[in-house]
């Protein structure tokens, strides 16, 4: 059975070396001092891995049961979430107007991390509320806050999303779920949702469903959408569950993985729903929610790489096969262990350089979400909206292969269910998939981030990588290990920018099929850049003599091998972006 | 009535330890610290009294490096109400021997007046077991130590204990010394509001010589060394040839 272990050391590096959080000029944030994070983290990191963890293959194993309408979570799950929304880590980030802890995303985030890469099945039980809270939060009225916000606050309900339909996921003009007004304020709602995670469950005493429909008259395709909440339990003024709404959940999907998580088709036949916000403006309202939504998923992708590495490296250790070229490493043993092998561990830091600066990514994503939502910083907002759909599309396809790396270090025993190892490839691979494919995350960069406000973001990118150079460079090992890499990438990403520029409108296939590789030659460059400015608090924290020298020592090796071994891929994803569309788009459909 | 309990920063359970270079210690140095576990179960003794209305007040007190605040924070976050730290070393390799630690805790149970000590049995660290014992004779206190079950009746605790036999229950008149062994219950995990709240608990910060009492070692450390590798098993072939090497190579029958 495979372990977790909180990595809580590397996430302080993170917060208080690299982001340098308690100095850093956004509101709340003075809160989050070294001592505090650290019994935050530590007591979050025990109930990951004391809780969450022992239920995360035992979950996979037994699945949801759907009974007479009802879903059964598998054994555990309910007294797991007692003990999570019992000790407030639901309401983390929430507002404390409504009973929530008011503690910055990026802590949430960090804390976020350590649940997921538990179990992240359970997880998306209540990672699902906070999105639903969220969108209550910015556009319900003030009764909808005062009556749904602290009941999901505090766990005691939980929230879904119902975006997708039979017909249509990504594409959501063609949705066909109807709300009709009562003449009372209310709306009937009718129509069939599909891939609804935690639509219907036994963890809490109401599901607070917020729903896309549409009202009949309306503007057609997207412009017609409006969003709705859907209790599962009708609550009186005083926020008693009451009457059982016109809602059901008539079948549970049988999926590749996340098996613990309930995914339902839900029924409405004819529910009692309640408009937020104005009619015909859902789309708005979903929107608000995505960036979250998004970083949650890129998040998701690298936390199952974190556990699955963590399990990988664990059986290098332990595992004697063949001699080290040169000495015995083991000469007592029968054999080596096989981490002494160079391409087992070639396998092993191409693992552990991706997570580590992936979640020096997400952090730093997160705290641009606070710079903007706290802090009200326009530029955050822009920066963070253009680097979403590739923390979104980049940290899942990497994760996931992540995982895959990690199986591999195991060769046949990887394959077995006993090792657990393949439950996290399972897990990784929806992390592709849901929240807008990796494809549409690509397009959604191209199309519609790349170009916003005449390339304003992406100019703001470019002056941050250039300013992390420009202070670094006097240090001469920072500078060729870390620093030069970086510049050598940036370039290639500046040229693919340029070539969609010019391209753009003359030849918007050039640009479209060049998408996908723009965003892994986008996140290339992120995670190189995360890696200089780990590379800079590393070196300072020898320099001073703060902090474990081992650790430091460990981070810029692995920076080292980041920028030598994976950050070239930029110069292979530009050469594909330049080739242009037509090797692409020459084959005739028939020919296929 | 008062619960006072006393809290040691120890290397955390989980850590593989190492053995100093040079042989003194166990080398601490950037390794991760946390509760003795057998204070954690004290601790959750005390928040279960005060819960059961028994306790009005729990102190948690450390006495050691100044980092030991951050184990005080702990125990704060988990329910105590306000936290003494007693900084009597600076070298985080510098233990307090157990009578100094006694000797401590016994000036500030005179000027707290508590009326139950709740103690862990022994610190993970050096696994003396030797803290509440000398504090029950310095104050001439009873004492219940190993405790598994414990109930308050009136002046009286009832404190069940294990011993080599089985379960043994006595009756020790209050102020009293319970010392907790690890059936006693399950700690609590801290909850998020009250990790926040610990923050602004009030800790006092004191030094040894506040109370006047001397922690220079009287012990010398003469030697520490890792536990010798296990060697591997061999098979045997009847039960006659197990029974010989049982008498004659490991000397056990």
């Amino acid at each position: 059975m495979p372990s977790y272990i909180p990595p809580t050391e590397e996430i302080q590096f993170l917060l208080h070396d690299v982001l340098e959080a308690s100095a850093a000029d956004i509101p709340g944030y003075d809160e989050l001092d070294r001592d505090f994070t650290a019994a935050v983290l530590d007591e979050a990191g025990k109930i990951a891995a004391e809780v969450l963890a022992p239920l995360n293959a035992t979950g996979d194993a037994e699945g949801c049961r759907l009974e007479n309408g009802v879903v059964r979570t598998p054994e555990g799950y309910r007294d797991a979430y007692r003990q999570v929304s019992e000790g407030g880590w639901i309401g983390l980030d929430a507002d404390p107007a409504y009973g929530g802890q008011g503690m910055p995303y990026l802590l949430n985030t960090a804390v976020g991390e350590m649940f997921v890469s538990a179990n992240m099945a359970f997880n998306m039980y209540w990672g699902l509320t906070h999105g639903a809270m969220s969108a209550i939060h910015v556009h319900g009225s003030e009764a909808q806050k005062a009556l749904y916000l602290p009941k999901m606050i505090s766990g005691e309900w939980s929230g879904t999303m119902n975006l997708t339909e039979p017909q249509c996921g990504t594409d959501l003009g063609l949705i066909k779920t109807r709300a009709e007004p009562q003449g009372d304020g209310t709306y009937r709602i009718t129509g069939t949702k599909i891939w609804i995670s935690a639509g219907e469950h036994d963890l809490t005493e109401n599901i607070i469903h917020l729903v896309l429909a549409k009202i009949p008259g309306g503007p057609e395709g997207t412009k017609g959408i409006s969003l709705f909440i859907v209790p599962k339990f009708l609550p009186d003024a005083d926020g008693n569950p009451g009457p059982r709404n016109a809602l059901h959940c008539v079948g549970l999907e049988h999926k590749m993985g996340i098996h613990a998580n309930a995914t339902c088709v839900m029924s409405y036949e004819g529910a009692t729903g309640f408009l937020v916000g104005e009619e015909h403006k859902g789309m708005r309202a979903m929107f608000t929610m995505m960036n979250e939504a998004r970083l949650g998923v890129g998040l998701q992708g690298y936390a199952q790489g974190v556990v699955a590495y963590q399990n990988a490296l664990a059986w290098a250790r332990d595992r004697l096969q063949g001699r080290a070229v040169g000495a015995p490493a083991n000469p007592q043993g029968p054999a080596d262990p096989i981490m002494v092998h160079p391409d087992v561990r070639r396998n092993l830091m191409h693992q552990k350089s991706f997570v580590e600066g992936a979640r020096a990514f997400t952090f730093w994503g997160a705290q641009l979400i606070d710079r903007s939502h706290r802090g009200g910083d326009a530029e955050a907002e822009a920066l963070i909206s253009l680097l979403t759909p590739v923390i979104k599309g980049f940290l899942t396809d990497k994760g996931f292969e992540t995982t895959v790396l990690a199986q591999q270090t195991l060769g046949g025993t990887g394959f077995t269910r006993a090792a657990g190892l393949e439950q996290f490839v399972r897990d990784a691979r929806i992390t592709m998939i849901y929240e807008g494919t990796n494809g549409i995350q690509s397009l959604d960069l191209v199309g519609r981030k790349l170009p916003q406000d005449g390339g304003k973001a992406m100019r703001a990118f470019f002056e941050i990588v250039k300013g992390v150079i420009r202070e670094n460079e006097d240090d001469a090992e920072v500078k060729a290990g870390f620093l030069d890499p970086l510049k050598a990438a940036s370039k290639d990403l500046q040229a693919a920018t340029m070539y969609f520029v010019e391209q753009g409108m003359k030849n918007p296939a050039n640009a479209l099929a060049g998408s996908y590789d723009f965003m892994h030659l986008f996140g290339h460059v992120c995670l190189g850049l995360m890696w200089a400015r780990i590379a800079k608090a590393a070196r300072a924290g020898l320099n001073a003599g703060t902090g474990d020298a081992a650790r430091h020592a460990a981070r810029l090796a692995t920076g080292r091998y980041y920028m030598a071994r994976q950050l070239p891929a930029t110069a292979l994803h530009l050469a594909r972006i330049t080739s242009g569309a037509d090797t692409v788009m020459a084959l005739p459909d028939e020919s296929f | 009535m008062k619960v006072l309990v006393p809290v040691k920063r120890v290397i955390d359970y989980n850590v593989k330890v190492r053995v100093k270079a040079d042989g003194t210690g166990v080398d601490l140095a950037n390794v991760k610290m946390s509760m003795n576990p057998f204070d954690e179960i004290a601790v959750e003794e005390a928040i279960r009294l005060k819960e059961k209305g028994q306790a009005d007040e729990i102190v948690a007190v450390s006495i050691g490096v100044k980092q030991a605040q951050e184990t005080l924070r702990t125990a704060l976050a988990m329910g105590a109400d306000r936290a003494i730290l007693i900084v009597a070393a600076d070298d985080i390799h510098q233990d307090i021997e157990p009578l100094a630690v006694a000797k401590l805790l016994k000036a500030v149970i005179d000027e707290e007046q508590p009326g139950l000590v709740l103690a862990g049995k022994q610190a993970i660290d050096n696994d003396m077991n030797a803290t509440g014992q000398m504090l029950a004779a310095l104050l001439g206190w009873a004492q219940g130590t190993f405790a598994s079950g414990l109930e308050i009746e009136g002046e009286n605790a009832v404190v069940t204990r294990e011993v080599d036999g089985g379960l043994q229950t006595i009756k020790v008149k209050m102020p009293a010394i319970v010392t907790v062994d690890l059936r006693l219950n399950e700690p609590r995990y801290a909850s998020l509001p009250n990790i926040m709240k610990a923050k602004k608990k009030p800790l006092d910060e004191k030094t040894p010589a506040d109370y006047g009492i001397d922690v220079t070692p009287r012990l010398t450390v003469v030697r520490t060394a890792e536990p010798r590798e296990r060697q591997a098993g061999i098979k045997v072939g009847s039960v006659d040839e197990l029974i010989a090497k049982l008498k004659d190579e490991a000397g056990v029958l």
